[in-house]
């Protein structure tokens, strides 16, 4: 059956998912989202079982990425922060798309005095730098996952929308646009049948790579205690937790920081390989 | 005007190539591979170009016309396998390394584009990429260098033309870029203009006097021209000699008289007819159905056969061979041979 | 100055300035506010089932003119009137009925198609908004259109690029023709196609206009074309009608010194017909600096002092046509010698 569904796609994305960018990217994004969904699958031992009988212990056969001070087995709890960190990735991202993109494709394509405002908020917004600004309304709110996803969206849109802005402008210069003006259809049909399936593919491009960056920052924002909070299970959390041991227990960081990178690069090439199926032909 | 114009080493060398061609161009073939197979862009293309002479290059898009000129000089892109010989004084240009060919290109060969916006240098002024181009190509000092840019300009028809050099590409207008780019072209004193679809982004009131300037330059400087266009109406304003490709082969070729009023082969015929000339208004044009076969779907026998109304068994097995119908009037069709044998003799 | 009972559209002192944006130098330096003048007082009918060929060069406003009629731009000033009614009044459902009866077909093949949806989709949509076909009907419909634009019926489920240029503005054509509309703007139709491929498109025109009883507004900057296939022809010359008449007198016997030029610059076949001096001096100024008086005296042979003070108006000419030149009568006379 799947021989079947797969022989029916376009050659171009047949050829785009044979590409190793797509198989490594998307074999590890599938993996991660296994671990999110099965942790207790794959996690050979309890995360937050301590076992004062195996303290910071090595790497060995029986704990592979060593145990902690408290004598939880890291893999355990490694693979545990993936639930978190994923969820990191979608929720930190997948409000800022939405909102961004449908900003971005009202103002790019009315402009006017719409556009003139949010030209003044993106200003606003991009004169800070992104974690300074997030910190900020997270400090605001309160630490904790909830509030991190409401300052990450908060400030994230508007770059979202800022790329979407630009590319439906392109879009809107094309006279497919002006014929369907001229055909009498209405600014939403133009803009969200005509224009976004033909202005998201890099958007959709840079919330791949921004996934990867929205598990950096949770980390980052988990290390320094803003984000998740300890004894949950966050790959910023075991680093931060690590830091004290660091020339003791080196494995205590280096473990969850290998899945952090891992995953990042599964969304970069994840992104690529999807620029490359969506981008039109001829 | 032309005492403007330095050219000792051209008039001492004038009596040797009077009687002969100064471009010979012999079995030129340009391919690209594409994904494993290759793809032939220009096939067996051959013809002469005297000195001081107007060779007019037609074509649809696709026919190989530009990538024939740009094969002349080596400067095919994305780099394609060029086959043949062009002998240009005697030296084959096909056979020469890069550096050798960059002392020919822009000094003795120049060549202008259809876009004069994109082959200027926006951040430089003009006076700047002429002088530039005359340090390159002639021993000229500063002040001399100075002088021959406004002679230059001068000389290509801008107005005031000291008072532009400090002007920058985007001041003037498209008419007088293309201008610009030919006075740049011009710098080295080339024996041979190779200029690409020149006017094809020129209002014909701008367009017309491009090529009145092209062919005064010609007269004056006793330079051959290769006009590269699809348009037959300006082949018939400013050509001497035309040449007709299809599918990256030349089709047919004479002078320009013989072949617009009295073509050989189907397709100039048809090109010819489709134009509305003398026709009753609101009438069916004639038209060629279809559209030319794309590089890497060659039919086996004559490329335009199924686009043919005359064509018969033998143009879908073999590629016709070009050869003479008339004087100095050559085409590539089965049908002609075989409908006029007493041209035999001909060949 | 009506010359037809009961035209389909009448243009009156049709006006379009672009204003450009001040920059903070301009601000600063107290520069007046600039604007391109792109079309000044454009007087014009065009009756039912008649072509109307626009010709004149690159930015004289041509392109501008027809976007106006199907309200992609609005005048600065002067009315469109569409079977007496004007249609900058026309709102929702009206303006809808406007679109549908008058359609546009763009230049470039490329970039008017949405290169995201394949023929059937652009054809079933036009359908489906302007509710011409019930449902059950809309494939039998876009099987029908194909045909009158001589596309195979399987292009339905094709995307745009795996056709070429000249089947592209079949498409194009299709689309407009799928809302059964009464008056067809044509901009610069063939001119990005190969000169084998214009004249089946142009053909298809011609077929299709006798056929439906189209009227045709036929933009283009191909003269030999623009002759070929209209019963009225306009000369445009930096936003002003310099010259309009009936398609054959205009081109046999052009009486704007524009027009004459214009005409004797176009490429002739024949190469007999060569002339060795420029059939006109000089360029086309900017329209965002459009001379005083005639907009023409800059390049005209003819010109007078009188030209450069007062704009000529559009005078009806003894041989039919109109012409807006102070030295009209001269020139005619010196066609005639």
């Amino acid at each position: 059956m799947t021989a079947l569904t797969l022989s029916r796609l376009p050659a171009p994305v047949l050829q785009a998912l044979a590409r190793p960018a797509f198989l490594i990217g998307g074999g590890i994004i599938l993996m991660s989202t296994l671990f999110a969904l099965f942790p207790a699958a794959f996690a050979p031992y309890d995360p937050l079982a301590f076992n004062y009988a195996a303290i910071q212990q090595p790497p060995s056969l029986a704990h592979p990425f060593g145990t902690d001070n408290f004598g939880r087995d890291i893999l355990s709890r490694v693979i545990w922060a993936y639930r978190i960190d994923m969820m990191i990735a979608l929720f930190a991202t997948i409000f800022a798309l939405l909102i961004g993109v449908t900003a971005g494709s009202l103002v790019g394509y009315h402009g006017g005095w719409a556009d003139t405002i949010f030209g003044r908020c993106v200003d606003a917004v991009i004169t800070f730098p992104f974690l300074v600004l997030v910190i900020a309304v997270v400090a605001m709110l309160g630490p904790g996952l909830i509030n991190m996803f409401v300052a990450i969206t908060l400030v994230n849109w508007v770059y979202y929308a800022r790329l979407m802005r630009a590319e439906v402008m392109t879009q809107t210069a094309h006279d497919y646009v002006s014929a369907g003006r001229v055909m009498g259809y209405s600014s939403g049909r133009i803009i969200f049948r005509h224009i976004l399936p033909n202005a998201i593919t890099p958007v959709l491009t840079f919330w791949m790579t921004d996934m990867a960056l929205a598990i950096l920052l949770g980390s980052s924002l988990g290390y320094l205690g803003l984000g998740a909070q300890p004894p949950l299970a966050e790959w910023g959390v075991l680093i931060a937790e690590g830091r004290n041991f660091i020339f003791t227990a080196w494995w205590m960081s280096l473990c969850p920081g290998i899945a952090i990178v891992l995953t990042g690069l599964g969304f970069s090439l994840l992104g690529d390989a999807v620029a490359d199926m969506l981008r039109p032909k001829g | 005007m032309s005492g403007l114009i330095q050219r000792e080493s051209r008039e001492n060398a004038l009596p040797e190539t009077a009687n002969r061609p100064a471009l010979s161009v012999q079995g030129l073939s340009t391919s690209f591979t594409k994904q494993g197979r290759d793809l032939k862009a220009v096939n067996n293309v051959s013809f002469d170009l005297a000195p001081g002479e107007i060779l007019g290059l037609v074509g649809e898009s696709g026919s190989g016309k530009s990538i024939t000129l740009r094969s002349l000089i080596g400067i095919v892109r994305p780099q394609g396998r060029i086959d043949g010989s062009v002998l240009w004084k005697g030296r084959n240009l096909v056979t020469m390394n890069e550096p050798q060919l960059r002392k020919i290109r822009g000094r003795e060969i120049a060549m202008i584009f259809q876009e004069p916006m994109s082959s200027l240098n926006p951040l430089l002024t003009i006076g700047l990429q002429i002088t530039e181009n005359l340090k390159a190509h002639t021993s000229l000092g500063r002040q001399e260098r100075q002088k021959r840019a406004i002679e230059l300009l001068d000389l290509v028809g801008i107005p005031a033309a000291a008072s532009r050099l400090d002007d920058y590409p985007h001041q003037f207008s498209g008419g007088m870029r293309q201008r610009v780019m030919i006075a740049i072209a011009l710098a080295s004193n080339p024996e041979l203009l190779l200029a690409d679809e020149p006017t094809t982004a020129l209002d014909v009131t701008i367009q017309d006097q491009i090529l009145r300037l092209i062919m005064d330059l010609r007269t004056e400087l006793n330079m051959a021209v290769i006009l590269v266009t699809h348009d037959l109406g300006v082949v018939a304003q400013s050509c001497d000699r035309v040449a007709v490709m299809y599918a990256g082969r030349i089709i047919e070729s004479g002078s320009v008289g013989t072949i617009l009023k009295a073509p050989q082969h189907p397709y100039t015929l048809g090109l010819l007819q489709s134009v509305p000339q003398d026709q009753p208004p609101r009438t069916p044009l004639f038209s060629i159905d279809g559209t030319p076969p794309a590089l890497d779907d060659m039919p086996t026998g004559c490329a335009f056969a199924p686009r043919c109304q005359q064509a018969q068994g033998t143009c879908l097995e073999s590629a016709p061979d070009f050869s003479l119908v008339g004087s100095g009037h050559a085409a590539a069709c089965h049908i002609l041979e075989t409908a006029r044998p007493s041209l035999g003799e001909n060949k | 100055m009506t010359l037809h009972p009961n035209p389909l559209f009448s243009i009156q002192d049709l006006t379009l300035h672009f204003p450009l944006t001040r920059g903070l130098a301009d601000l600063v330096l107290r520069q007046p506010a600039r604007e391109v003048r792109a079309l000044n007082g454009i007087n014009l009918e065009i009756s039912q089932g008649e072509t109307l060929g626009i010709v004149g060069e690159s930015g004289c406003g041509k392109s501008t003119l027809a976007r106006c009629l199907v309200r992609l731009l609005d005048p600065t000033s002067g009315t469109i009137r569409f079977q007496d009614q004007n249609i900058a009044n026309f709102k929702g459902t009206e303006r809808q009925t406007y679109n549908r009866q008058v359609q546009m077909i763009f230049q470039d093949p490329y970039s008017s198609l949405n290169p995201r949806m394949t023929v059937g989709q652009i054809l079933d949509e036009a359908l489906r908004v302007h509710e011409m076909r019930p449902e059950t009907e809309r494939p039998a419909r876009i099987a029908e259109l194909l045909d009158l634009v001589r596309l195979p019926r399987n292009a339905a489920e094709k995307l745009p690029h795996e056709f070429s240029g000249g089947q592209r503005q079949r498409i194009g054509i299709a689309r407009a023709l799928a809302v059964e509309p009464i008056c067809l703007v044509a901009d610069e139709l063939v001119s990005a196609l190969d000169v084998s491929v214009q004249a089946q498109v142009v053909n298809l025109l011609l077929e299709l206009q006798e056929e439906l009883g189209l009227t045709v507004l036929f933009v283009a900057h191909d003269l030999r074309l623009v002759r070929h296939v209209s019963h009225q022809v306009a000369v445009i010359y930096l936003g002003s009608i310099v010259e309009i008449g009936p398609s054959e007198t205009l081109f046999r016997a052009p009486t704007h010194p524009y027009s004459q030029a214009l005409l004797s610059a176009a490429p002739s076949l024949n190469p007999e017909e060569r002339h060795d001096k420029p059939a006109i001096s000089g360029e086309l100024p900017s329209p965002l600096n459009v001379p005083a008086g005639c907009p023409f005296h800059v390049r005209c042979p003819l010109a007078t002092a009188r030209c450069t003070s007062e704009k000529p108006l559009l005078k009806p000419l003894p041989g039919g046509g109109q012409a807006a030149c102070h030295h009209a009568e001269t020139s005619v006379g010196e066609r005639k010698q």
